[in-house]
């Protein structure tokens, strides 16, 4: 059976300007694998300018890669026509970070679930529709009698994100793409978005791909976790292992980084080395050289992942005791 | 020590199509000079609202009903235009969320940066002010090249970094931080909240952070306010509102929180904050608070003071009195 | 825990009618606007009840008379009853108005819609197009073409067309330009995600939200397609016959109306032009605030 996404040896490259062409790599050479009985919450974290936004675009299909392929059930996504690009657009959802920006002003809350019933048939009659509306809703802990009818700019930002988590349970995709669903959501209400979205999971069979800068939410879903720097496969592996004893200077200074509601545990062990100018790194070596506190000649080229454990590795020359691991090896060290 | 700043039964209004929405509904605070103090509620608490009050910056159909801003001695509320224009930045400064949008695309920084010393003092000389601005550039990490840059030539945390420069150029005595990072990714987020640490330790300055991330605060600041519906239900300092909450609200608040050694386990706060165009008789939490008592629904409760110097608007400690 | 959480739904909206009183009762210049042209409007359908059409052309009354109650405009040199010309002729106006405000219109929404949403080598050529032609000085061609045309074949059709041909690239542009921008939304993207393709984002995602500006488009195309007709006509090349509001005011001219003492004959046509061009700029005005909410004033 052919694995339900594959990246192969993808990159992406943006060029601009006509006569001295300036390239900024948004990912490279990235190989993923994601089998289709084994539906998992893979996460993919970075900072901005990554490349996690990126790979979001490229697995939907929104940009085209500048080498390399996205199969979806074997078949190069971009490539696809008639019957069976409509099955991969029906397969393959989102939810996206700003809860108010998914919403045609225009219309009310309700087109937003009106249209993929219609588009993917997902109802034979428009009583049916409005019975699996409102059971959605519902699920994501929504009164459809104070949503349905509504305009987006009525409801709070808090609902309005349910809402689409309340499509992607509707369309019950078989990967879904979660770029920042809880950012710019309250506090208190992240928990239940992230508890759904959960539920997708090991409900439904749903594989995510949940996309963030923030490793608390991060951890509290997700089973495992790629680390992309300016396009670069940092660290990866099972999430609990990696947030808990990181290795990867950069997956530490992240650690290091990240808000802890927690007086005991402040930022101070690592110390930021600032990133002052805006040229974009062209240099073959490792992406976090200018930035890392344990910087070495040898890592002017660029250091392949090194196997920490079963399920952990960096790409970092300080680990080089122990054994690389190819690129295309990289679905491998990602627990399910 | 006198506190820096004073705000006594502050009371804001927006005039809406849908009837009148109290987003401040008599709200009380103080702060010495140097402390942090964060702000925190969810969206629709009022937090910004009173942000944008203390800097006299609300618009209609906004209107400041009550109250007084009293920062260093003189009463915000009580001055005229011209008097508040030239408060701004020189007495209290503002750094906006989004603050690296508000930075003008076609002009230098530098030449910004002059703008707002020279709205305010006429007589200082060119080089000067130059001078000035090099060295709270510096002050705030970024090299002195960054003054002859445009915006767009800088990431988003250097531009961020640059509107905090810009909001102490003049010394002021305090500083209104609206969520100065949340647009802003883990690593770049720290490099601010230092930068603004390290700048107001040097200027002196009292700081209050506004956010929702309680992980910030715990980080940051010295003394935290939650404020739910227009109206502050507690203000503890920082340690101890994460170890022993006393609100209900400010409880669920910090249980909600996600942490290492709870992986799985999501607590939220049933129920929905209620709209500002009707708040609930009596105490605006009780349909959510699993505490709830008779008392609760009908008289609202004060902004108490216990023991230990924390304040607290609850019955339940009222009635303990 | 109680259930007495406080929803949105408990509320009473207001009703969607007093919504929209009040926000007329802010956009001051939408409602004199609309006021003025509903008043024309009125002007024009009661005298097409009440009149024969066949006065407003030369030899059908007592020519050179004053305002008085049998003809309340009074009449021209050849003829005409003014009152019933000023009728006829903003009829007229309209029709060229609206007839080229229309093509115009249309014209831009595809072009516009056409060149943002699929870009390239189409956008590339059609924005390449309006640009070059932009700075060319309307007026000029206009009276070229205009008057190198055969007097007989002048009509008003044909004077709805000579305007159309150099205005359509500001819609153009303009549309262009939205799309561009709203191409880029969120819900475009979700749109795509539940399986719209181009024509169903175009004409059920976009199109609606483009209403305000196509409306507002079309408003400033009436209004230069108004002008442009009365400029024309007034320096003599428009279609001499039709009691044209600019028409008259040529024709005044020529028989030196104001020396002989025949002052009702410019005035209302004058005033009539005024109001109609005034009462446009007017909507547009009003309409701007309305498609562009930073505009819009608040109480």
């Amino acid at each position: 059976m052919p694995e339900l996404l594959e990246f192969n040896n993808v990159s992406k490259v943006y060029s601009r300007g006509l006569i001295s062409q300036t390239s900024t790599v948004a990912l490279s050479n990235l190989y993923l694998k994601l089998k289709e009985d084994q539906p998992t919450i893979v996460t993919v974290a970075g900072e901005s300018g990554s490349g996690k936004t990126t790979l979001a675009m490229l697995l939907l299909g929104f940009i085209p890669p500048t080498s390399g392929q996205i199969l979806y059930h074997g078949q190069d996504i971009n490539t696809l026509k008639g019957e069976e690009k409509i099955r991969f657009r029906r397969e393959v959802q989102a939810v996206f970070q700003d809860p108010f920006s998914v919403f045609n002003p225009f219309y009310t809350v309700d087109h937003l679930l009106t249209v993929p019933i219609k588009k993917f048939k997902l109802a034979k009659s428009k009583s049916e529709a409005r019975d699996r509306m409102v059971e959605s809703l519902r699920a994501v802990g929504l009164h459809p009698q104070d949503i349905l009818g509504r305009f987006p700019h009525q409801l709070s930002g808090g609902q309005r994100q349910r809402i689409n988590v309340a499509r992607a349970l509707l369309l019950q995709p078989r990967l879904l793409v979660a770029d920042e669903p809880v950012s710019m959501v309250d506090a208190s209400l992240r928990a239940n978005i992230l508890e759904t979205l959960r539920s997708l999971q090991s409900d439904y069979g749903v594989t995510i791909i949940y996309i963030t800068h923030d490793l608390t939410t991060a951890y509290h879903i997700a089973r495992s976790i790629i680390v992309l720097y300016h396009g670069a496969v940092m660290e990866a592996g099972d999430i609990d292992t990696v947030i808990k004893s990181p290795q990867h200077p950069y997956t530490k200074l992240l650690i290091d980084s990240i808000p802890w509601p927690d007086i005991n545990r402040r930022w101070g062990a690592t110390e930021i080395k600032a990133q002052e100018s805006e040229t974009e790194d062209r240099s073959p070596g490792c992406k976090f050289y200018a930035r890392c506190p344990f910087a070495m000649e040898k890592c002017k080229f660029a250091p392949p992942l090194f196997r920490i454990s079963e399920f952990q590795a960096a790409s970092c020359y300080l680990y080089e005791q122990h054994s690389p691991v190819e690129a295309e090896r990289l679905s491998e060290l990602l627990p399910v | 020590m006198t506190p820096i700043m004073k705000i006594i039964n502050l009371q804001v209004s927006y005039y809406t199509d849908s009837g009148r929405a109290r987003a401040l509904d008599g709200v009380s605070l103080s702060l010495e000079p140097g402390e942090k103090l964060g702000l925190v509620g969810e969206s629709g608490s009022g937090k910004s609202t009173m942000a944008l009050a203390m800097m006299r910056m609300i618009k209609p159909p906004g209107r400041i009903e009550g109250g007084q801003v009293i920062v260093g001695g003189t009463d915000l509320t009580a001055l005229s235009d011209d008097e508040m224009l030239k408060a701004r930045l020189s007495k209290i400064s503002y750094i906006p969320q989004g603050a690296m949008n508000s930075l003008n695309p076609v002009m230098r920084i530098g030449a910004q940066m002059v703008d707002a010393i020279r709205a305010h003092n006429h007589s200082i000389s060119g080089s000067e002010m130059e001078e000035l601005c090099l060295q709270t550039l510096e002050s705030v990490d970024l090299k002195r090249s960054v003054f002859r840059m445009y915006a767009h030539e800088l990431s988003g945390g250097m531009k961020q970094r640059v509107c905090i420069a810009i909001g102490v150029l003049l010394k002021p005595q305090m500083i209104i931080a609206d969520e100065p990072t949340s647009a802003l990714d883990v690593v770049t987020q720290r490099q601010v909240m230092e930068t603004i640490d390290r700048v107001q330790d040097k200027i002196g300055a009292a700081v209050i952070l506004i956010g929702h991330d309680m992980g910030l605060m715990a980080q940051f600041v010295d003394k935290v306010a939650v404020m739910y519906a227009g109206r502050l239900m507690e203000v503890s300092h920082v340690r101890e509102m994460f170890t022993d909450p006393k609100h209900p609200y400010a409880q669920a608040l910090i249980k909600s929180l996600p942490n290492l050694d709870n992986k799985g386990i999501f607590q939220g706060i049933p129920g929905m904050a209620p709209a500002l165009l009707r708040l609930p008789r009596g105490c605006a939490f009780h349909p959510r608070c699993e505490h709830m008592m008779e008392i609760c629904q009908s008289v609202r409760p004060d902004l108490i003071p216990l023991t230990d110097g924390r304040e607290v608007s609850c019955h339940l400690y009222s009635e303990a009195n | 825990m109680t259930s007495a959480t406080i929803t949105l739904s408990e509320f009473q909206q207001p009703s969607r009618l007093t919504l929209l009183f009040r926000y007329l009762r802010r956009n001051i210049s939408l409602v004199v606007g609309l006021f003025i042209i509903l008043g024309l409007v009125a002007f024009t359908v009661i005298g097409f009840l009440t009149l024969d059409t066949k006065d407003a052309y030369p030899l059908s009354a007592k020519a050179r008379q004053p305002p008085s109650l049998e003809y309340p405009f009074g009449t021209d040199f050849f003829g005409r009853d003014l009152y019933a010309a000023m009728v006829v002729g903003m009829w007229q106006t309209a029709l060229i108005g609206v007839l080229a405000g229309a093509i115009g219109t249309f014209i831009g929404v595809v072009l516009g819609f056409t060149s943002a949403y699929f870009g390239g080598l189409i956008d590339g050529g059609i924005k390449g197009v309006c640009q070059v032609l932009t700075p060319i000085p309307v007026f000029l061609i206009q009276v070229v073409i205009a008057g190198s045309l055969d007097k007989r074949s002048v009509t008003i059709y044909t004077m709805a067309l000579i305007v159309v041909l150099l205005s359509w690239m500001g819609p153009t542009l303009v549309i262009r330009s939205q799309v561009l921008s709203m191409k880029e939304r969120q819900f475009v993207s979700v749109a795509k995600l539940s399986g719209l393709g181009d024509g169903g984002i175009i004409f059920g995602e976009m199109l609606p939200n483009l209403l305000p500006f196509i409306a507002a488009a079309f408003v400033g195309q009436v209004f230069s397609a108004v002008f442009a007709s009365f400029y024309l006509a007034v320096v003599g090349l428009g279609p001499l016959r039709e009691p044209l509001l600019g028409n008259t005011i040529w024709a005044a001219q020529t028989q030196g109306a104001f020396f002989n003492g025949w002052w009702w004959w410019p005035l209302a046509p004058a005033v009539a032009m005024v109001l109609i061009l005034s009462s446009l700029a007017l909507i547009n005005m009003g309409l701007d605030e309305l498609a562009n909410p930073r505009v819009r004033r608040t109480e």
